[in-house]
């Protein structure tokens, strides 16, 4: 029943990641040509609500659908991993013009040249995990 | 109702990816796309070799069921909902872009220099898009997560490392476009 919801959210995702045309390479090459503020606003918009919601969630100790407390666990503490790491990450995700969600989005939307990029990322993961303990962290 | 088969404006947008995270919040689960790159390296059996990838999967197949929802989501998207998907971009880039060979900005949802079937045969295109899959692979692992799991989870909860993840995408992105592509396409 709960893989039911997930699917479903996951459906729902999608469809946003498509019509909001985030998932166009056009539209993150225009974001860091800044000359756009349409993926700017859905960002900014996201986390307005993102942030909002996270505060009330901690603060009021709102429980989950299954009666549970939720704990948003805090990210580890570092510097390095996360800069270079966000940094090759955006050098792909300007010149492939896709993160992870738009790669499946754009799959389902049938290019299928996607299974190329899709394929180069499950490589990438795997050389990181190779790598990850000659890397700095 | 016509309205849902135009573009969604960024103030429907946002806020939907907001919604998508909190019910996975009430769910129990956070929201990240990327880790199911890893999962799935799992499942094709990268952790007889390999420590990062000994997991049991099976805690992550929600994820991977979320993931495979996407993949429909990304065929209504584009086949039941859209009546004309070309992006309307600032015409300043449209100018930019045809100059740099992207015949395609301005009438398509993305170049098909680089998405069209035959752009396969480009060795130029098809470099691209290994190297870029490649780099946003390795970067979201290597970085800890992706757009989702730190620009809208992790910042949302207010996390340093996150805020420090995205100002690496932004500075790793304005190199690509601003260094890297003028050199590539040669202007």
């Amino acid at each position: 029943m709960k893989n039911i919801i997930y699917f479903i959210l996951g459906i729902f995702f999608g469809i946003i990641m498509f019509k909001s045309e985030a998932s166009s390479w056009f539209r993150i090459y225009e974001m860091f040509q800044f000359q756009s503020f349409h993926m700017y606003g859905i960002m900014g918009s996201a986390l307005f609500i993102g942030v909002i919601g996270t505060y009330f969630i901690r603060q009021f100790d709102i429980k989950s659908f299954g009666g549970q407390s939720i704990s948003i666990a805090d990210k580890d503490k570092g510097f390095t991993r996360y800069i270079f790491g966000g940094i090759i990450f955006g050098l792909g995700w300007a010149l492939a013009g896709v993160c992870p969600g738009p790669i499946f989005t754009l799959i389902g939307a049938g290019y299928l040249p996607m299974l190329v990029v899709f394929i180069s990322a499950l490589f990438g993961t795997y050389v990181y995990g190779l790598l990850r303990d000659k890397l700095p962290h | 109702m016509q309205a849902i088969l135009h573009p969604w404006p960024w103030y429907a947008s946002g806020p939907l990816i907001a919604l998508i995270m909190f019910l996975l919040v009430f769910m129990g689960r956070s929201f990240g796309m990327s880790s199911n790159l890893r999962t799935i390296c799992t499942i094709c059996g990268a952790g007889k070799n390999i420590d990062f990838f000994k997991f049991d999967w099976r805690a992550n197949s929600w994820n991977i069921i979320f993931a495979c929802g996407t993949i429909i989501g990304g065929f209504i998207g584009a086949h039941l909902l859209s009546t004309d998907t070309a992006v309307d971009l600032a015409p300043s880039v449209i100018a930019d872009l045809h100059q740099k060979g992207f015949a395609s900005a301005g009438s398509a949802y993305i170049p098909d220099e680089l998405f069209a079937t035959s752009a396969m045969t480009d060795i130029g295109s098809l470099a691209m898009l290994i190297i870029g899959g490649f780099l946003v692979g390795f970067g979201a692992r290597y970085a800890g997560g992706c757009t989702s799991g730190h620009a809208i989870s992790g910042l949302s909860a207010l996390q340093l490392p996150s805020l420090i993840a995205v100002i690496g995408f932004f500075i790793g992105g304005l190199i690509m476009i601003h260094i890297c592509f003028p050199i590539i396409f040669g202007q």
